[in-house]
């Protein structure tokens, strides 16, 4: 007998591995790609899906959290295109360019593509994978079993292009939308590169039924140049029973301007992983998350910013709002590299609890390896203050209206962070409809 | 005729401590009482207890407001109702602008009475007239809740909302406390317009100055939990004299 103790596959795993074998002779990309898919597969099945005594995962045990495979989602129909019509709605009646990718599917005859502004060029990732025009590897991701998962699977997504000098004033949309009843996984990759000096507005959004129990990996690869400055806004409002699992891997150069802004309110499982490294001098980068929850939802987000070039500014504001069972974490780490001097770094995380059975789990961390930096972090985990809710009420504002001022106020300050009025006016309109939910 | 307010042997207690022994009080229409007494007699706890602060158990007693069981309601109903407390300590609220709460506050007591709510317009309109009234800032309206404002800036947007939602009883809790002369003749200006024939008031404080301004009808003397002495303003002077050794040790 073998001596070597392996951990039992679960039925998930397993599921995975069959799913992998049954489909890889089919997924876009040509020879080289394929290696790089086996690979990452490799990788995936060593480690297998990650859980509580993996660091980067430590509170989201997706051993436990996913029970099982399901099968890939198959291209969208005429039914389905016809389904995800009204997806998108939180930025309806904005100017904004509609991407669809229904069912992990780019669909052009559905997405807006007319008119394109010189400089900017959008394709499907199939395309660009079966050019082999488009790497898959990630970078700072790479050792992320659930990142490799989604290099081994990637089916479909959007790689968008904007050459140097390009400032696009039109809002890109994303629509990620899930139609099918019966449960499927889709597993997309996107990519965007902004050129030099370029500037864009990137939103993204990714819902589905609620009744299903559907499973997306989605990745984004983005690549920001010099100067360049970009606003990259996702929404994760996936339905209800949904796993959501999501890697964003950003290289940002220098003087670049960049604001990160993601708002979940969906999904049963939703882990947003964000590896952001800050490549050029003198760049400033912001993100802000919101995180809504409510019943048994578990949403989980975890940063990895690393200052690799010195004279850069990052601000990271994590806001949860958790109310019934749900579980909001939060982990972030700032890495400061030995080069990268006069780093100036701060990180604050906070947690307002609803009920008693709601939990927040925050694990901020810092590694600085140089000595010329200014770098902090916070945490505050706590419930509504009643003694503010008092003196609203006492001014004749009933208790849930008490209530939602208050939550407003603290979600406020991270909202706010958006710099287009008319984005934020569409989050805070979805805040508002999260709050009238809970009356 | 029914009295705006009548308390009747009012007892309360917070954290199993009994703070209020038994206290009677009757305020009718168009009448201002002062409550005065010494520090930790009771005289926060009071207000807090008529507007409905949750923590206090009530032990024992009755307190009617125009006839309506007060204590079976709710602090946003009581409000509704009319009652008015000017908080000894404003609270910071972060992140609500001054202008929404005005707003939210105003809008949320006309819904209750079943009355039209008012537009923002209607409402930035009543409130800059207030404000004006009160030397307040327009500016300060845009800014969040209190935050940053000074003792004199927190006690003027105190006496802005209780102009602005006209309540039927207004509890001023030491209205005067960290106020210099001039913010007090500003805010007791205030209150004074505020006087009416169908509006009565209770003026907590612990010192005598503010009653020069605000002319009050009766004087109490609150000691231990309990009204200890009643007369007319000239208890107030007579108060200031002599001091509250009298009543302490009385209580003791
Ligand atoms: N939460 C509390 N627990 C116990 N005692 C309290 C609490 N709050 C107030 N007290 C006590 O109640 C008494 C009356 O307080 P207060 O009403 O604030 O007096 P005043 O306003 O007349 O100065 C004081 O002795 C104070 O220490
Ligand atoms: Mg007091």
């Amino acid at each position: 007998m073998n001596a070597e103790i392996r951990p039992v596959k679960t039925a998930a795993e397993i599921g995975l591995a069959d799913l992998f074998a049954a489909a890889r002779s089919d997924l876009p990309g040509g020879s080289s790609t394929e290696a790089v898919r086996s690979d990452a597969f490799d990788r995936f099945a060593a480690q297998g899906l990650p859980h509580s005594r993996v660091e980067a995962w430590k509170y989201t045990d997706l051993r436990r959290l996913v029970r099982d495979a399901k099968p890939l989602a198959s291209r969208p129909d005429a039914a389905a295109k016809s389904a995800a019509g009204g997806a998108g709605a939180v930025f309806a009646g904005l100017d904004v360019r509609r991407l669809m990718i229904v069912d992990g599917a780019f669909v052009p005859e559905l997405s807006d593509l007319a008119a394109l502004e010189a400089g900017v060029a959008i394709r499907a990732t199939v395309e660009a994978l079966g050019a082999e025009e488009m790497p898959l590897p990630f970078g700072m991701a790479g050792t992320d079993p659930v990142a490799a998962l989604n290099t081994a699977l990637a089916g479909d997504g959007v790689v968008i292009t904007v050459a140097a000098d390009v400032v696009v004033e039109r809002p890109i949309h994303l629509v990620f939308v899930t139609t099918s009843a019966a449960p499927a996984a889709m597993f997309t990759r996107s990519r965007l590169e902004l050129g030099s000096r370029a500037s864009l507005t990137l939103v993204e959004t990714h819902e589905g039924p609620d009744r299903s129990d559907y499973q997306v990996n989605a990745a984004l690869q983005v690549d920001v140049g010099d100067k360049a400055s970009l606003d990259h806004i996702k929404i994760t409002g996936e339905g209800a029973a949904a796993l959501h699992v999501a890697t964003l891997e950003a290289s940002v150069g220098a003087g670049a301007n960049y604001r990160e802004f993601g708002f979940t309110t969906g999904g049963a499982v939703v882990r947003n992983q964000l590896f952001l490294r800050i490549a050029g001098q003198g760049t400033v980068a912001n993100v802000h998350q919101a995180s809504l929850l409510s019943g048994r939802q578990h949403v989980d987000t975890t940063l990895v910013i690393d200052h690799a070039a010195a004279g850069s500014q990052s601000r990271e504001v994590f806001k949860a709002v958790v109310d019934d069972e749900a579980r909001a974490v939060f982990q972030g780490r700032i890495t400061v590299q030995p080069g990268a001097q006069q780093t100036d770094a701060r990180m604050m995380a906070r947690a307002l609890l609803l009920s008693d059975e709601a939990v927040a789990n925050c694990k901020p961390e810092l590694e600085i390896f140089a000595d010329d930096v200014q770098c902090g972090h916070g945490t505050t985990t706590g419930a509504l203050d009643d003694q503010l809710k008092f003196y609203l009420m006492a001014r004749g504002i009933p208790e849930k209206e008490a209530e939602a001022l208050l939550i407003q106020a603290f979600v406020g300050e991270v909202i706010d962070a958006v710099v287009r009025d008319d984005l934020r006016e569409a989050l805070s309109q979805t805040m508002f409809a999260w709050l009238k939910g809970r009356e | 005729m029914t009295a705006l307010l009548e308390i009747r042997g009012l007892k309360a207690e917070i954290d199993g401590r009994q703070i209020l022994n038994g206290l009677d009080l009757t305020v009718n229409k168009g009448e201002i009482h002062a409550i005065m007494g010494p520090n930790g007699a009771g005289k926060s706890t009071l207000s807090y207890v008529l507007s409905g602060k949750p923590g206090y158990e009530i032990t024992g007693g009755e307190v009617f407001f125009n006839g309506e069981d007060l204590l079976a309601m709710g602090p946003d109903e009581r409000a509704a109702k009319g009652l008015f407390l000017a908080f000894q300590y404003p609270l910071e609220i972060p992140g609500v602008a001054t202008l929404t709460f005005l707003r939210t506050a105003l809008n949320a007591q006309r819904k209750k009475r079943g009355e039209e709510e008012l537009s923002s317009p209607d409402v930035l309109k009543r409130v800059r007239e207030l404000a004006k009234q009160l030397s307040i800032d327009p500016e300060m309206l845009k800014r969040p809740l209190n935050v940053g404002f000074s003792g004199g800036e927190k006690k003027r947007n105190e006496t802005l909302q209780m102009a602005l939602l006209e309540p039927k009883l207004c509890v001023l809790d030491e209205t005067d406390s960290g106020l210099d002369i001039d913010a007090l003749r500003i805010v007791a200006d205030g209150v004074n317009r505020l006087r009416a024939a169908d509006r009565g008031m209770i003026v907590i404080t612990h010192y005598q100055r503010l009653l020069d301004y605000i002319v009050p009808d009766v004087v109490h003397v609150l000691s231990a939990g309990r009204i200890v002495k009643t007369g007319g303003k000239e208890l107030a002077l007579e108060l200031e004299a002599t001091g509250y050794a009298q009543y302490q040790s009385e209580a003791a």
